[in-house]
């Protein structure tokens, strides 16, 4: 039986593809079998951020329609050995994702994996409905920003009434928050919402603090999960976040600005 | 911080209010989504009568409903009179 667990936001652009490949890679690192599957229809990109976009042949949608089995439509991929691809179909059919079809690919890639990550559209339509309803657990990506805070707070309300748990009235989905795009700097000069802000508000259980940072980019620009930069901080963070997923006890980095020497002191930059 | 930023520091502290504003959003909302769909046409429609007396702006009535246990909501009304107009 794999876990299932939607990476979602509502609001677009903070960070959720990005996310639900770096955790998903991290996962298999860790020795874990795991998919990732894009629930982006129409907009696919999960398959871009993981470097295989020449590799899609069938998508989510063949397989619910019938058109391909799983097998067929699953990218595996070259740098891990347990890590897999349910890309996204790129129709224009909005209707394409229905909950029996969804279901019954989710029941079929709970024989084969460990971990199941859903990657959730933006928004609240049908798309998102449909990433979040069949979750065991939630990662919501946050930025500090007031229009991603409320929005995450509308996903938190649809998590805890529109889900297949809070319908069937089982224990509910497990929550946890990730910021990401957090710059200490501005933080310390009152300049952005801190960590102890967003928790203030969302009161769910933080996973992860990632650090603004120029490695997202340059991971997306080659198709590398930034996880795979070990050495980024952004890298680092995600490491850091899966580890707390998986259960361990893991001190939080990236918080605080780095000292800087006097000379920077003085002149700034 | 720099020497220079120390001297130009005297700007409002932005992320404070963005807080403010977030937990008064979010909670109005949380309210909103935890009570029943008639709410904001009653909301409404209480102001459409009270209109008729007193003239008011439409943030001045807000109407919730409270579970304060299983058997038993409370429907509250809240209802601000501008000050020259009591009476």
């Amino acid at each position: 039986m794999a876990k299932i667990i939607v990476v979602t936001s509502g609001k677009g652009g903070v960070g959720k593809t990005t996310t639900s490949a770096a955790i998903g890679t991290g996962l298999a690192l860790k020795g874990h079998k795991t998919v990732i599957v894009d629930f982006d229809i129409g907009l696919r990109n999960l398959d871009l951020i993981m470097g295989c976009e020449r590799r899609v042949v069938f998508d989510f949608v063949n397989v619910i329609n019938g058109e391909a089995n799983l097998k067929q439509a699953l990218i595996k991929d070259k740098r891990l050995e347990n890590l897999f691809i349910l890309p996204a179909s790129q129709t224009r059919d909005k209707d394409a994702l229905h909950k029996e079809g969804v279901e019954r690919v989710l029941n079929e890639l709970s024989d084969e994996f460990d971990f199941i990550i859903c990657d959730s559209p933006a928004g609240i339509e049908s798309g998102a409905m449909m990433a979040l309803y069949f979750a065991d657990e939630a990662i919501v990506v946050t930025n500090p920003e007031v229009s991603s805070v409320r929005d995450s707070d509308r996903i938190l309300g649809m998590l805890s009434s529109k889900s297949r748990r809070a319908e069937q009235g089982l224990p509910g989905i497990k929550e946890h928050l990730l910021l990401t795009r957090y710059n200490p700097e501005r933080v310390q000069k009152g300049e952005m919402l801190s960590v102890d802000d967003v928790n203030d508000i969302l009161a769910i259980k933080l996973l992860g603090v990632i650090p603004e940072s120029q490695a997202v980019l340059n991971a997306s620009n080659s198709g590398q999960p930034v996880i795979l930069d070990a050495d980024s901080d952004a890298g680092q963070a995600y490491l850091d976040t899966v580890s707390r997923l998986l259960g361990e006890d893991v001190a939080f980095r990236f918080l605080n600005v780095e000292k800087k020497g006097l000379l920077k002191r003085i002149f700034g930059g | 911080m720099s020497l220079l930023d120390y001297f130009r520091s005297s700007k409002k502290n932005t992320a404070s209010t963005a807080k403010e504003r977030l937990q008064i959003i979010v909670a109005h909302e949380r309210r909103r989504r935890t009570s029943p769909d008639y709410l904001p046409q009653l909301e409404r429609d209480i102001l459409e009568v009270i209109r008729k007396y007193v003239d008011i702006a439409d943030d001045q009535v807000s109407v919730t409903l409270e579970k304060s246990s299983d058997e038993l909501s409370v429907l509250e009304l809240n209802v601000t009179f501008p000050e020259d107009k009591r009476g």
